[in-house]
């Protein structure tokens, strides 16, 4: 089954209460599996071009690549599954982008982004992420984490000096350690994961888990599977009514089927053929 | 503006200690950052490590120990207004850096570009402490489940403001039984059949269609898909089930 049938896909973003603009961006797009979400910093309008840009080089790359190729099959040079190679190239093709633009042009001077992408296929997510945009899944009764925030609070949680419960006291709130376009080169997280049908994914940025704990989102996703896009709705609405005081955005992906990589004679032929 | 220590004795403010190193020791030797002369103090006392907005407190084995707000401290995550003491010496630790999450001036994310150092820091603060952070901020919404479990202090904040409300079922085998809406989000109706979700928000309680060929209806119109406020006594219906909508007082 393709994505297009076994997967519903509905997204939102929303300034929030207190900011005036947005600076997060959004895309998604059922037929590739693909969701891309993207958290902008930067002064004026920076952090917006510095999440378009992002999201922009990630959807369209990734979406050219594969029309002409399958995600699970291995690049020809390394080796790698183009699923893979596709997140981790174009992260970093983003982040050189975001990175020149702000070294030409002095009003997007230190300007960059988080990223939090994920690309479905093959019965399995493959997820990329650099800086505390999150990634988290709902399986049957269990909800979360499956990114970890590359940020001083979850190198501090790791590390000991505070724990997970006292983080929520901690006045070092959005500080991350890597981030999209800050510099030259940038490592993304990669990471696959096998999926099971039920399973719900949810992209945010901090706006969401900053302003709504945990335990309260994976409520909302599980009450309102029903209707993804009212969950989504409601998330933003928690976020919101608990203060908004950050741009919030939500991508949920509902796996309805699996959806295996066609590997019978015929797949293989017309993949050669496309080649 | 870089938190600080304010050394006192019985009231008497002595000296204030802007905390812009990692590592601020205290003790009797002149080589602390914070100098006691007092036989009380051992001669390194004690140290506070200061990791950007945060701090926190360690008792280096001293001989007389230390206290925070009270109560023996081996190691301590300060917060804003506690009061550290060393035999008749108190150390009040301020930060008036606001809370990102409790500010309106919310700061914007920021990077940092080079990892910033462990070394120094001191080693976990431990569960129980946490727990009794917990505590204080601890929201205990008057629900069906007893079972204790901690509450978001940001989520409490909805919940206090709007009043409680409640579901009176008046048809069907469940006639008379009533539910508290004392969640953020309550469903009602049987999933794949017909559902609704009731929100209660800070400024009220809301039906919303979730599922179902149908609407609810609210007093006898069907509310379509959009999210509708309910008023004090008003009748749902739904899935063949009535139910009225009341404020308790």
């Amino acid at each position: 089954m393709n994505t297009n049938e076994a997967l519903e896909i509905v997204g939102q973003t929303n300034p929030g209460m207190v900011r005036s603009h947005n600076e997060d961006s959004i895309t998604f797009d059922v037929n590739y599996g693909l969701a891309v979400l993207a958290d902008g910093m930067g002064g004026y309008n920076a952090g917006e071009v510095a999440s378009g840009i992002a999201v922009s080089v990630l959807s369209s790359e990734i979406r050219h690549r594969l029309d002409a190729a399958r995600p699970e099959q291995k690049e020809a040079g390394t080796g790698d599954e183009i699923g893979f190679a596709l997140l981790r190239d174009n992260v970093r093709k983003a982040n050189l982008s975001i990175f020149n633009a702000a070294q030409s042009q002095p009003q997007y001077a230190g300007m960059g982004t988080t990223i939090v992408a994920g690309l479905f296929y093959d019965n399995r997510v493959v997820v990329a992420h650099v800086g505390d945009s999150r990634l988290y899944r709902l399986r049957g009764e269990t909800f979360e984490t499956i990114t970890r925030d590359h940020s001083l609070l979850q190198e501090q949680i790791d590390s000991g000096v505070i724990s997970k419960e006292m983080a929520r006291l901690s006045k070092n709130k959005n500080l991350v350690t890597r981030a999209v376009g800050i510099d030259a080169e940038v490592e993304p997280e990669v990471h696959g994961y096998d999926v099971a049908v039920g399973d719900i994914y949810l992209f945010c940025s901090d706006g969401l888990n900053d302003m709504v704990e945990d335990e309260d989102i994976g409520a909302t996703i599980q009450m309102l599977q029903g209707n993804l896009a009212l969950a989504a709705s409601q998330l933003i609405e928690q976020a919101n009514d608990n203060g908004g005081r950050d741009n919030v955005s939500v991508i949920l992906v509902k796996v309805k089927a699996s959806y295996p990589a066609p590997r019978g004679w015929w797949a293989k032929l017309l993949s050669w053929f496309r080649n | 503006m870089p938190a600080k220590l304010i050394l006192s004795m019985d009231g008497a403010v002595i000296k204030e200690y802007p905390l812009t190193k990692e590592r601020t020791t205290i003790g009797r030797k002149p080589h602390n950052d914070i100098v006691i002369d007092n036989l009380a103090v051992s001669s390194e006392h004690a140290a506070v490590i200061t990791i950007l907005n945060d701090s926190f407190f360690e008792d280096l084995n001293s001989t007389n120990g230390s206290l925070v707000n009270g109560a023996p401290a081996m190691k301590h995550f300060l917060q804003n207004n506690d009061v550290i003491e060393i035999g008749k010496y108190k150390l009040k630790y301020l930060n008036d850096q606001p809370t990102q999450t409790t500010a309106a001036d919310f700061e914007k994310t920021l990077v940092l570009r080079a990892p910033v150092r462990q070394s120094a820091a001191p080693a976990t603060a431990g569960g129980a402490q946490g727990a009794k952070y917990e505590s204080t901020t601890h929201f205990n919404a008057t629900a069906t489940k007893v079972e204790p479990k901690p509450v978001a202090p940001a989520a409490a904040t909805v919940a206090t403001v709007t009043p409680l409300a409640v579901i009176q079922i008046l048809n069907g085998p469940n006639l008379g039984k009533e539910m508290e809406l004392s969640k953020n989000l309550t469903t009602l109706g049987k999933p794949g059949v017909q559902v609704a979700v009731l929100a209660r928000r800070p400024h009220g309680y809301f039906i919303t269609h979730v599922e179902g060929g149908s609407f609810p209806t609210v007093n006898g119109s069907s509310i379509g898909e959009q999210p509708h406020q309910l008023n004090d006594h008003d009748v749902i219906e739904l899935a063949g089930i009535k139910m009225e909508f009341y404020l308790k007082a």
